[in-house]
């Protein structure tokens, strides 16, 4: 009798987790990272907001990640001048599951262990490689890519999980819903569902940009 | 189906409006058995979930979390591209967030082996338990919820517990189950549920035991008996039962440990919770009399307690409240008379007769049984009772049931017994009527 109780008890639970809590709403304020001009009318967005895009944020790069495990693997791999130096001698590219204490001499390593023994996708989002080299042809101005980010998201490029480095990733096409965003300064407008986040914030993928490539204009 | 996929697919200005709507229709079943088998369905939530667009991500993990109710097993095996992502997202910090997250996981652990065969390998016992260090009490019931969930798997004992047991999990959920009534309560019973789980699994004990579950929960349960009076929270009896269950099977854990709980208050904080549910929630009824089984089974202290504290009038007014009580309060008797001639003496002066001697004649055969098994005890120790007993007309009774197969032997030895002059050979051992009885 007590399990049949606990068992209802859960159901209720469940089926009013489902339905989406009318939260309070307040007056809208925005978000006070400088450069963000986010606007939200709850707690919670605003909650959600700044831990996607500002809380584990690196600071060469302005990439976000989801943990601090994840920003602290970014930032040795790819911002550390000591580490590549390192990694020919001995094991520095760390599991990404925190609880693994593994370590391995190369990305691919890494992957491959992540895959055999975590069961991990191939295509795990937060593991893409850095490019170390950079042609000539992988290397754009910001106002070049602003102006080649497609608004819409076509079916074949979502299919594209598994895709090199590139500058113009699938992934960021889903990420700036924007139109194309014009790089010169624009009056800010309030839009609450869309999110003008600055093309250089990406999840960790994406060649190197900003102040590391060449100036355009 | 189809069209709310390309709609959320196509990226256009109401993308958000178009997610929302294929999480409304993923509350229907037969929806989300067709959007799983859609081509590239998963894979577009994936790629939003893991997106930086923060209402977006937000909106995909709803349309996850409504996919995870599905009862199909084929559905929850399409999310399993899923799951390193929503553990990966449980090292965030965003409250509402992470809850989906982990009420997506407990629901995938419900239905899917091949998902929770995935989960451990990827960690996901490290991950909670880091998880279990937050303070919002939404994510703690998350967390509880995905624990139990995984708790009362089949290969749960040999490959999710071990794992448990090695993480500084169980001595932290003995912490949130025991400051539950002050911090937050929905956390509280996941994790005494989580507890009992664990305890009933048979291989934790020895390591619950050395955390001090036992003087906690016992700490526990006087806590809660002297809250009820004033404002028994709704759903405490939630909490009442797992702590309950895990204190009668701690303690019916053969370990010869030294660590006893000798506190008579906790007999006095068992009948107030007993009169407190026994009208709402009847079945903590018997959880309490396990308990009280358990306590008076072994040793004589609660046994002394029980009469000393005057608590036995308490206990035979639970006679007849249901079948599975009587049987009980009939065992926690005869764990009492089994204890010698003092204490039958004590049960007979209660008195007791005049309330046995009804249950005699009861129809269940399993009541009456351990009726006889009492009586059995008091007359052997306390001859007297013997022949109260007659002189109520008792043996009548007895007689009754002669002929019913479970009972006769021991309805036989047992009118053998009252026959016998007083004073007469009542100690010397009767062999017939000893192996009649347990």
């Amino acid at each position: 009798d007590g399990d049949v109780h606990r068992h209802l008890y859960l159901q209720g639970v469940l089926t009013s987790l489902a339905e989406v809590a009318e939260r309070p709403k307040v007056s809208e304020f925005s978000c006070h990272i400088s450069g963000c001009c986010q606007v939200f009318d709850t707690v919670e967005d605003y909650e959600h907001h700044y831990n996607t895009l500002h809380r584990n944020v690196c600071s060469f790069c302005k990439r976000s990640f989801p943990s601090g495990h994840l920003l602290d693997i970014h930032i040795l791999e790819w911002h550390d001048s000591l580490f590549q130096i390192m990694a020919g001698k001995q094991n520095m590219y760390k599991c990404l599951v925190e609880a693994c204490a593994e370590k391995f001499k190369s990305s691919k390593d890494r992957k491959d262990h992540l895959v055999t023994v975590h069961l991990y996708p191939a295509d795990f989002r937060f593991d893409r490689p850095k490019k170390v080299k950079s042609g000539p042809k992988h290397v754009s101005s910001p106002s070049k890519q602003g102006a080649s980010m497609p608004m819409d998201v076509s079916v074949e490029t979502l299919e594209q999980f598994q895709v090199d480095p590139m500058e113009i990733g699938p992934s960021e096409n889903m990420e700036i819903p924007q139109p194309a965003a014009s790089p010169g300064p624009s009056v800010p407008e309030k839009q609450l569902y869309k999110s003008r986040i600055p093309s250089t914030i990406c999840f960790g993928q994406g060649a190197t940009r900003g102040f590391k490539g060449p100036r355009k204009k | 189906v189809l069209e709310l996929l390309r709609a959320v697919q196509r990226g256009s200005e109401d993308r958000k409006r178009s997610l929302s709507r294929l999480r409304w229709a993923l509350q229907n079943k037969e929806t989300q058995q067709k959007f799983v088998r859609l081509d590239g369905s998963i894979r577009t939530l994936i790629g939003i979930f893991t997106s930086s667009l923060a209402d977006m991500q937000m909106e995909a993990a709803r349309c996850l979390h409504e996919l995870s109710h599905s009862s199909d097993p084929a559905v929850a095996e399409a999310c399993l591209p899923v799951t390193s992502y929503l553990l990966t997202y449980l090292s965030g910090h965003s409250v509402e967030f992470m809850e989906l997250c982990l009420y997506t996981l407990g629901n995938l652990v419900v239905e899917s082996e091949a998902v929770r065969k995935q989960l451990l390998p990827q960690g996901i016992i490290p991950v909670l338990a880091s998880c279990i260090q937050s303070p919002h009490e939404a994510v703690l019931e998350g967390l509880g919820y995905v624990l139990s969930q995984l708790l009362q798997a089949k290969e749960a004992p040999t490959e999710i517990i071990p794992l448990v047991l090695d993480s500084v999990l169980p001595q932290h959920m003995l912490r949130l189950v025991c400051s539950g009534l002050k911090a937050g309560i929905g956390a509280a019973v996941e994790f005494a549920w989580c507890l009992h789980y664990i305890v009933c699994s048979h291989t934790a004990n020895a390591a619950l035991l050395s955390l001090g579950a036992l003087p906690a929960l016992t700490s526990l349960l006087l806590d809660l008996a002297s809250e009820i009076p004033q404002d028994a929270p709704e759903g405490l009896e939630l909490l009442v039962c797992p702590v309950l269950r895990c204190l009668s099977n701690l303690l019916a854990e053969e370990t010869g440990c030294e660590v006893q709980i000798q506190d008579e208050r906790l007999l006095i904080a068992l009948f107030l919770i007993l009169q407190c549910f026994l009208q709402q929630h009847p079945f903590i009824v018997q959880e309490c009399l396990w308990l009280l089984n358990n306590l008076t089974a072994d040793e004589p202290f609660f046994c002394s307690a029980l009469l000393s504290l005057d608590l036995l009038p308490a206990l035979l007014q639970l006679l007849p409240c249901s079948q599975m009580a009587s049987v009980l309060v009939l065992t926690v008797l005869c764990n009492i008379a089994e204890k010698g001639p003092a204490y039958c003496q004590q049960l007979h002066r209660q008195p007791a007769l005049p309330l046995l001697l009804p249950t005699l004649a009861l129809p269940d055969p399993e009541v009456v049984g351990q009726c006889l098994e009492l009586l059995h005890l008091l007359f052997l120790h306390w001859p007297e009772a013997a022949a109260d007993f007659v002189t109520q007309g008792g043996h009548r009774a007895l007689e009754q049931h002669q002929s019913t197969p479970e009972l006769q032997e021991r309805a036989r030895a047992l009118l053998d017994m009252v026959r016998q002059p007083l004073g007469a050979s009542a100690f010397s051992p009767c062999h017939t009527t000893l192996s009649a009885f347990s």
